[in-house]
């Protein structure tokens, strides 16, 4: 039997660490899994973090040890895993590894994130750990002295050259656009203009990378008159753009057109008790900040399903007795009175459980039972709805039980 | 393991008569820390069958760059001074070197 955990967090980056900050604090046994060797997420891979509120000093890397220190703070577990399927059966969500380990959990949170986007270049498959490159932290060192290029010019294509000017000897940076436009915020272009080590190649994109075993020449075509140039060089850094990690949740949950996982205000995706945090969710602002933020609101909405879960599964379920559930809401002067009526009829000693659910702060229920009109009353034994009364009258009630 | 530099490359590994097992390595690559004591047990191992040898590509970037090597951690194999396997990259695991020595054993 495969062990049962309260939350399972899919991914140990920012999003993945915050959301399990949260839940081993609130005592939920928490397990987060992570493909990669070294938790962090994207962080990992770039330095400079100038704008996680809080931490003026700091770099990405040393940000992500202190998340990863704070959950384990908590009690939270790590364990290494690429996660290859989700299943969700009711209240129990069935996680598969690659390695075929298998991981139980009342609630999950998607944190999978986003990967670097691969153009499908001729040599980009060929030359990956032989010169080419997603990663400029992990890899710089490796060039220190030799040329590259870079293709891309948003934000993370400039910060990240500017980083490699630190370790190598010249960098050309491919850019799509014409001569003095980028994607890149302009201070950052600024700092890239200045520098002397960056060169630029405009409205031009990279058609191929050769060489004899490790990259030696990368081969750029000119878009406006098709001429193709070659650019000795030992590296290619690919920073174009990323790609949410939910291949494995196609058919589980709900995904935009592009892959990202479609989730409400408070994390929700479609299956009750799954949450989707951080880069990986269709949403606007992609920063370690907001990813954290995602992370905290799902680990309390995970801990309130649970909560919610449970209670229903002991007292309704599982229950001894068979169970009168109401359903009301404070807007509902009818539902108000309908449980006042409930409650002195003394239900408990007629050998019923009586539950009220409100239907304002608890859809979960109320949309398992399509209770679509308030006040309803539900009688269920084993498990199973047995009668189902929308606005009952007091005989119909009395009948009832 | 054989602690290989520019001066002694040539004559442990391009010349020798035999199979080298060849792990570049550097201090800045956390996951060749990670890995190499492993590899050294593998080395015990199969002491009989491949010479080890490791490459501290801090300071012989040249050489491991003639070596094709421009992926950290690489683990290269030769025959006879021929450079016959190199497996490389992040999720390289011990298993996998494991399963190639047991192959060219
Ligand atoms: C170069 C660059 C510079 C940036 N600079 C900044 C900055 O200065 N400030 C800022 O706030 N933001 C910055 N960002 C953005 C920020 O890093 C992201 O918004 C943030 O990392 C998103 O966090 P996340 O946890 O959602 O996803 P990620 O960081 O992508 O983490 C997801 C994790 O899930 C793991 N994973 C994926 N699939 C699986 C699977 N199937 N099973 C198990 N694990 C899996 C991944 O290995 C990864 O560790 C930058 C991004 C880049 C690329």
């Amino acid at each position: 039997m495969s062990e049962k955990y309260d939350l399972i967090v899919l991914g140990g980056g920012p999003a993945g660490m915050s959301s399990a900050i949260y839940g081993s604090r609130s005592r939920l046994k928490t397990l987060v899994l992570e493909a990669k060797r070294k938790t962090g997420g994207q962080p990992s891979t770039y330095h400079d973090m100038e704008n996680y509120p809080g931490v003026p000093e700091t770099t990405a890397s040393e940000l992500m040890e202190n998340f990863r220190t704070h959950a384990e703070k908590f009690g939270t577990e790590f364990k290494k895993g690429e996660v290859k399927s989700l299943e969700v059966d009711g209240f129990e969500k069935i996680i598969k590894c690659k390695k075929g380990e298998e991981y139980r959990a009342k609630s999950v949170v998607i944190a999978t994130g986003a990967e670097p986007r691969k153009l499908g270049i001729k040599g980009e498959e060929e030359f990956k750990g032989k010169g080419v490159s997603y990663c400029a932290t992990c890899d710089a060192d490796l060039f220190t002295d030799l040329d590259i290029v870079v293709v891309g010019n948003g934000n993370s294509a400039v910060e990240e050259s500017i980083y490699l000017t630190k370790f190598v000897n010249k960098i050309t940076m491919i850019v799509i656009h014409d001569e003095g436009v980028m994607d890149a915020e302009k201070i950052l272009q600024e700092k890239a203009m200045e520098n002397d080590k960056i060169e630029f190649v405009w409205n031009s994109v990279l058609e191929e990378i050769k060489g004899e075993g490790i990259v030696e020449k990368a081969v750029v075509k000119n878009i406006k008159n098709g001429e193709k140039s070659e650019i000795d060089c030992s590296g290619v850094f690919f920073f174009v753009g990323r790609v949410p990690s939910t291949d494995f949740l196609e058919g589980v949950v709900d995904l935009t057109e592009h892959g990202y996982v479609k989730t409400t205000k408070q994390m929700e995706t479609n299956q009750p008790g799954v949450y989707a945090v951080g880069d990986v969710r269709n949403k606007v602002v992609r920063q370690v900040i907001t990813a954290a933020g995602d992370g905290a609101t799902a680990a309390v909405m995970a801990q309130s399903y649970i909560e919610e879960e449970e209670y229903w599964q002991n007292h309704v379920v599982n229950a001894d007795k068979p169970a009168l559930v109401a359903f009301w809401s404070v807007t509902d002067q009818e539902s108000m009175d309908l449980i006042s009526q409930l409650e002195a009829m003394e239900l408990e000693n007629k050998g019923y459980k009586f539950l009220k659910i409100d239907t304002y702060k608890n859809r979960l229920i109320s949309d398992r039972y399509d209770v679509e009109e308030i006040p309803t009353l539900l009688k269920i034994k084993a498990g199973e709805v047995v009668s189902k009364l929308v606005k009952p009258e007091k005989e119909e009630i009395k009948e009832l039980i | 393991m054989i602690e290989l530099n520019k001066d002694n490359f040539e004559e442990e590994v391009l010349n020798f008569d035999g199979k080298v097992v060849v792990d570049f390595w550097s201090e800045s690559c956390d996951h060749c820390m990670e890995i190499m004591p492993e590899v050294k047990k593998l080395a015990e191992e199969f002491a009989d069958d491949f010479k080890f040898a490791k490459l501290d590509i801090k300071g012989n970037r040249r050489l491991a760059i003639g070596q094709k090597v421009l992926g950290l951690p690489s683990i290269v194999f030769y025959e006879n001074g021929e450079k016959v396997e190199h497996l490389s990259g992040e999720d390289l695991e011990p298993e996998d070197i494991r399963k190639e020595l047991e192959a060219r054993a």
